[in-house]
């Protein structure tokens, strides 16, 4: 089987070519018997610079094309290096079940937690099982019968939030996405167990915060949470969604954007370039900072819970009184 | 091109001396109401007996949140709250001050939500009336603060909590800040309902996006007015997404009644008796309750 070709991005471009360059220096080297290894050294020593300039100073958009990177961990990437004894939990009990979120119970470092997840598809079959990670009514309804389950039983509640939004569709409207979104913030709102979101790809719109009213929010150092994509916001604001990349900046969408606001209590680190250029390492990134919240909240009680997520949403807002 | 165009010019040189300029003027500005559905005109005061619904189709026309609570509430009970909060520009959009300012000039308000406590039958009430006229009812830092101390002072005093949604959803220029508002709200929500206090969700034209995925949809009873549109989504959005037709009367009040998202569509003329109804009904529970 073919390795799966890691897909670049536009702005990864500089190291891609200096990549090749290398690599053919070193072909030749081997070949013609020539030693090229001072200019390798040399080239080398100016990737690793590059990589440093290029990683280091993301802008805005380069971490919306990471964030929506094809081969970007998805939850289920996640879950067997994160949790153990993983079992998935199917159904709302009065539609069907959602396979844009996926959900069920693990272990986490022996402690027993509820997971919920958007999930997309890594291929286009995939894809459409799974609608790419945009949720129907049923979706939302899931979520919610599984987190009541978990209130029930006192396990904390991990939500993994990758979508670009709840789906727009005729089915959707007539089955109740805006009621199934809303019941969503209003029950997440009340539960006694610690709640933790965290944003591990695209964080759009209520889609998004619909798995989003926690105790603590997290988010990847790439991922994004935004009120509605960057070429929506385009096309509203300027009637142009090539603009998209100008909205990226302006929305303020990214991690750092929403650490400096004060609505995310702490950004987890990523692999330099992106979390899909080592998912196993980011999986153990990731379950550090879900041991610190939980350490953090596992010590509260319900009503200490409830008052600590009412604060955190009731004081999100810039105005003058 | 520019022949057509010479045509329609010359026509109306033509024809500007023949229209009175005077007569026009003699038409107070805002004398007379043209229902933007039937075209049909109606003196605007008789328009205000009507509570702004037309006489001849019956189309409920936009009113202001002033309007909606003169036409509700009990003379001069009404007292509203959180005036002097302001909007900041948290993302700097270039215009969103002044357009705030313009908005603020043009409806009296100084958000797109009117906020207070008032009486229906001598009920008292706390009502959140949202106007469409500012802003587009959209929701920015400001409408959620509102609407969030208003839940809380009807929390704090044991009130009903009355909202009239009319909205465009989260605004645009507050970004992550707006959508956050829907879990502000909610969380008040929440409380609110704890403490055994009714919520009426009152769905006007038009409650959509954020505003629909929020506060407007979880009433403890969710009723609307006649032909509103109610939707998560915008009708392009989704005829671009699934390419199909919608049904002609997708989204409206009517086709939400029957999909089971509304406990009743009401018509303005009977609201105030129906909010009254459904206060009373529920204060009585709440008495024999002890």
């Amino acid at each position: 089987m073919a390795k799966k070709v890691q897909k670049s991005l536009p702005f990864e471009e500089p190291l891609i070519q200096l990549r090749k360059k290398i690599i053919e220096l070193k072909e030749y080297t081997e070949n013609a018997e020539v030693d090229l290894s001072a200019e390798i050294t040399s080239l080398e020593t100016r990737l690793e610079k590059l990589e440093i300039d290029i990683y280091e100073d993301m802008k805005p958009w380069d971490r919306v094309q990471v964030a929506r990177h094809p081969n970007r961990p998805t939850t289920l990437d996640y879950l067997p290096h994160v949790f153990d004894d993983f079992i998935e939990l199917h159904g709302d009990r009065l539609y069907g079940d959602d396979e844009a979120i996926v959900g069920g119970i693990a272990s986490f470092q022996g402690q027993p937690v509820t997971v919920i997840g958007h999930q997309r598809g890594k291929d286009t079959k995939e894809n459409v099982r799974r609608n790419f990670g945009m949720p129907h009514p049923e979706g939302y309804r899931k979520a919610l019968r599984l987190m009541k389950q978990a209130e029930k039983f006192r396990r904390p509640i991990i939500c993994l939030i990758d979508t670009k939004g709840a789906y727009p569709g005729k089915a959707a409207e007539e089955r109740g996405q805006s009621e199934a979104i809303a019941r969503n913030l209003v029950e997440m709102a009340g539960l006694e167990v610690p709640v933790i979101s965290i944003v591990i790809g695209e964080g759009g719109s209520g889609g998004a915060l619909a798995l989003g009213v926690g105790n603590h929010i997290l988010m990847l150092e790439n991922s994004t949470f935004s009120v509605i994509s960057p070429e929506g916001a385009a096309s509203i604001l300027w009637k142009d969604s090539a603009l998209a990349q100008t909205a990226a900046e302006a929305m303020k969408i990214t991690a750092p954007d929403l650490l400096e606001m004060g609505i995310i209590e702490r950004m987890i680190p990523e692999i330099r370039g992106g979390a899909h250029h080592d998912p196993l390492k980011q999986a153990a990134l990731l379950s550090e900072a879900i041991e610190k919240s939980l350490g953090e909240l596992n010590p509260l009680d319900a009503e200490a819970l409830i008052d600590q997520r009412y604060n955190k949403f009731k004081a999100i807002g810039v105005f003058t009184e | 091109m520019t022949m057509i165009r010479d045509i329609f010019k010359r026509n109306r040189e033509r024809n500007d001396p023949t229209i009175p300029s005077k007569a026009a003027k003699d038409v107070p500005e805002g004398l007379m109401f043209k229902c933007p559905e039937c075209k049909h005109i109606v003196l605007t005061k008789e328009m205000a007996k009507l509570q702004k619904v037309c006489p001849k189709c019956d189309h409920h026309c936009k009113m202001t949140a002033h309007e909606r609570v003169e036409s509700l509430m009990d003379k001069d009970s009404f007292e509203s709250i959180d005036n002097h909060l302001k909007s900041g520009n948290p993302l700097g959009f270039p215009g969103y001050t002044e357009k705030i300012e313009a908005d603020s000039n043009k409806t009296g308000l100084n958000e797109a939500v009117l906020t207070g406590v008032g009486k229906i039958d001598g009920q008292p009430l706390v009502a959140a009336v949202m106007d469409s006229h500012f802003r587009m009812g959209s929701m920015g830092s400001v409408v959620g603060e509102k609407i969030t101390r208003a839940i809380e002072l009807a929390t704090d005093k044991g009130y009903p909590f009355v909202i009239f949604t009319a909205s465009g959803g989260a605004r645009m220029q507050e970004g992550v800040l707006s959508l956050m508002q829907m879990a502000k709200t909610s969380v008040a929500l929440k409380r609110h309902s704890n403490e055994g206090l009714l919520f009426i969700s009152v769905l006007t034209h038009p409650t959509t996006g954020g505003v629909s995925a929020s506060f407007a949809s979880v009433g403890d009873i969710n009723i609307a007015e006649p032909k509103a549109l109610i939707g998560f989504a915008g009708r392009r959005v989704i005829e671009q997404t699934v390419r199909e037709k919608l049904p002609e009367d997708f989204q409206t009040a009517e086709f939400l009644l029957a999909h089971g998202q509304l406990d009743a569509v009401v018509h303005r003329h009977k609201m105030q008796k129906t909010l009254s109804s459904l206060i009373k009904l529920h204060t009585k529970g709440a008495v024999a309750r002890g």
